[in-house]
């Protein structure tokens, strides 16, 4: 009796392990969609690492706050105001090689002016026609889409390039379930051609 | 313990040890390109600079731009496979393909990629760059190399890095983008922009179907060969040009969010139809100076608006086209666009 116990013990764990190991080496993300659960884990992780690195210092807009300037949370993600026509930016002086708008997202230096992305899921001026595997390759290639123009300054694109896939996929699951807002953010402007 | 229970547990243990084994061994006898060009199985391996046995070279009728690079272009199909041509858009190739392409500048060899079907479910992407001798090259670093060859215009050249291989290349489904049945075709565009003379022995899509290569066998490329219908010889010339150099992104199936007119080699070949929708969508990039929401990406009445011109005049990289592989801009392409712009278009 006590054997019998043993064996079926021993079956037991040894089927557990396999399917433990199975599960493991199983691709990323192969077989069916991300289960209910799986999305909801991972919009919720997606939520935290957006928040923890500091995505909504350039996406979201500044304003001026009783404690002095401060994202403006009602405009969360969407980028540069489309409103907003920034003027030429003033030329390097000296050591200031590069400037900043008020919002905080608007940005000049030696690679032209850029402006942070609308990130909200609005199919014509934000994410909304994205992939989760065009924003993993954005990430990696550090380009538009994985294929076209390189991602500017100061987006720290490099960093976030070395998450891992399952990381990335949670900030895309966060950002595609946000409400979408249309704002049109402007094409970079490129610098003077050096002749 | 008895007996019975050690045997059993000792079987299980082997059975683990064996799956262990199994699996260290698979994950080293996975395929990785060779430290050297020699080792890539371009060239006979008793004569260095030989091009081995059953490596065909080809030319694509109409050429990528390279920054003016002279290029030479190989390809190796196992003895024994086909090419999957059930859609006739997208070949699948066999595993073991490999294809090489040669860059040369200012009469040196610099580089030489490899693109190679290592399995199934994995294609290698390698550039060498080539020695200070000229016998052999090595296997670039995974970043690739800056400046590597010096251009006109105080530009230099670089060697792409793995992660430019995948920009243009693709992560879905990787391969060769210059090999396919308009690429190689028989009816040939004697107007190709930058186009080279096919030599004798090149592989085209009629050697490839005469040799029995292409499953199912597609007998049109020997009856009818693709070519790109137009109603002047500049428009198929452009096309083709276009195809070649925007077409591999600029397509509903680019792993992009694109959506204007596709310039796929495979559906630019009604080319006055897909000229008439050039000339009517709108681009979300704007061209400098024009109004929001009136750039077209060919513009017949104010050719310097249209944003193909604007963005292959530009060599700075948030508008730049193609956005990478290439630092001096091609001016006979764009004089040749300007022209056709000038003469065919106005005239629609």
């Amino acid at each position: 009796m006590k054997r019998t116990r043993l064996t079926q013990l021993m079956v037991l764990g040894v089927a557990m392990f396999s399917g433990a190991m199975l599960r493991a080496m199983a691709p990323e993300g192969q077989g069916a969609a991300a289960a209910p659960e799986q999305k909801k884990a991972r919009v919720e992780r997606g939520a935290y690492l957006v928040g923890m690195m500091g995505c909504n210092d350039c996406h979201t807009p500044w304003k001026l706050g009783p404690q002095g300037p401060e994202p403006d949370m009602t405009k969360a993600l969407t980028g540069h105001p489309q409103d907003m026509v920034m003027p030429p930016p003033p030329p390097p002086s000296g050591p200031w090689l590069w400037h900043g708008g008020a919002t905080n997202t608007a940005f000049a230096g030696p690679w032209g002016v850029s402006f942070t992305a609308n990130l909200t899921p609005d199919p014509e001026t934000g994410l909304g026609k994205w992939t989760e595997d065009m924003f993993i390759a954005t990430m990696r290639t550090a380009r538009h889409q994985g294929k076209g123009r390189p991602i500017l300054p100061p987006m720290p694109v490099k960093m976030i390039g070395k998450a891992n896939d399952e990381d990335l996929k949670s900030i895309f699951a966060y950002l595609q379930s946000l409400a979408p807002v249309k704002n049109r953010v402007p094409a970079p402007v490129d610098p003077p051609e050096a002749k | 313990m008895n007996r019975k229970l050690r045997a059993a547990t000792i079987g299980l243990a082997l059975v683990w040890v064996g799956a262990l084994h199994a699996a260290v061994r698979s994950v080293e006898q996975e395929p990785c390109a060779p430290a050297l060009l020699s080792e890539t199985g371009l060239y006979e391996a008793s004569r260095p600079g030989a091009i081995a046995r059953g490596v065909r070279q080809f030319s694509p009728q109409y050429p990528l731009w390279s920054d003016g690079a002279a290029k030479a272009r190989w390809v190796y199909l196992p003895a024994g496979t086909t090419i999957d041509t059930t859609n006739h858009a997208d070949w699948v190739f066999p595993v073991g393909t490999k294809f090489w392409k040669e860059f040369t500048f200012n009469g040196r060899k610099v580089e030489t990629r490899l693109i190679w079907r290592a399995t199934e479910d994995r294609w290698i992407f390698a550039t060498y760059a080539w020695n200070e001798e000229q016998t052999d090259a090595v296997l670039a670093p995974f970043d690739g190399i800056t400046g590597a060859a010096e251009l006109s215009g105080g530009k230099r050249h670089n060697i792409p890095g793995q992660i430019d291989c995948q920009a243009c290349h693709g992560t879905k489904r990787p391969g060769p983008l210059g090999f396919n049945a308009l690429q190689l075709s028989t009816d040939r565009d004697p107007d190709a922009i930058h186009g080279e003379p096919l030599a004798p022995g090149m592989m085209t899509a009629a050697d490839l179907e005469r040799e029995h290569r292409f499953s199912p066998s597609r007998p049109e490329l020997i009856a009818a060969p693709p070519r790109i219908h137009a109603n002047s010889p500049r428009t198929r010339a452009v096309l083709g040009y276009l195809a070649a150099n925007c077409g591999t992104c600029h397509n509903p199936a680019g792993e992009t969010s694109f959506t204007g007119p596709s310039l796929k080699h495979s559906d630019i070949l009604d080319g006055d139809d897909v000229v008439a929708r050039m000339l009517q969508y709108a681009t979300s990039w704007q061209v400098p100076g024009q109004p929001e929401g009136a750039t077209r990406m060919l513009n017949a009445l104010e050719p310097d608006a249209s944003a193909i011109l604007a963005r292959m005049r530009s060599r700075r990289p948030s508008s730049q086209m193609p956005p990478l592989g290439t630092v001096l801009r091609d001016e006979k392409a764009i004089a040749a666009i300007e022209q056709w712009i000038a003469t065919d278009l106005v005239k629609r």
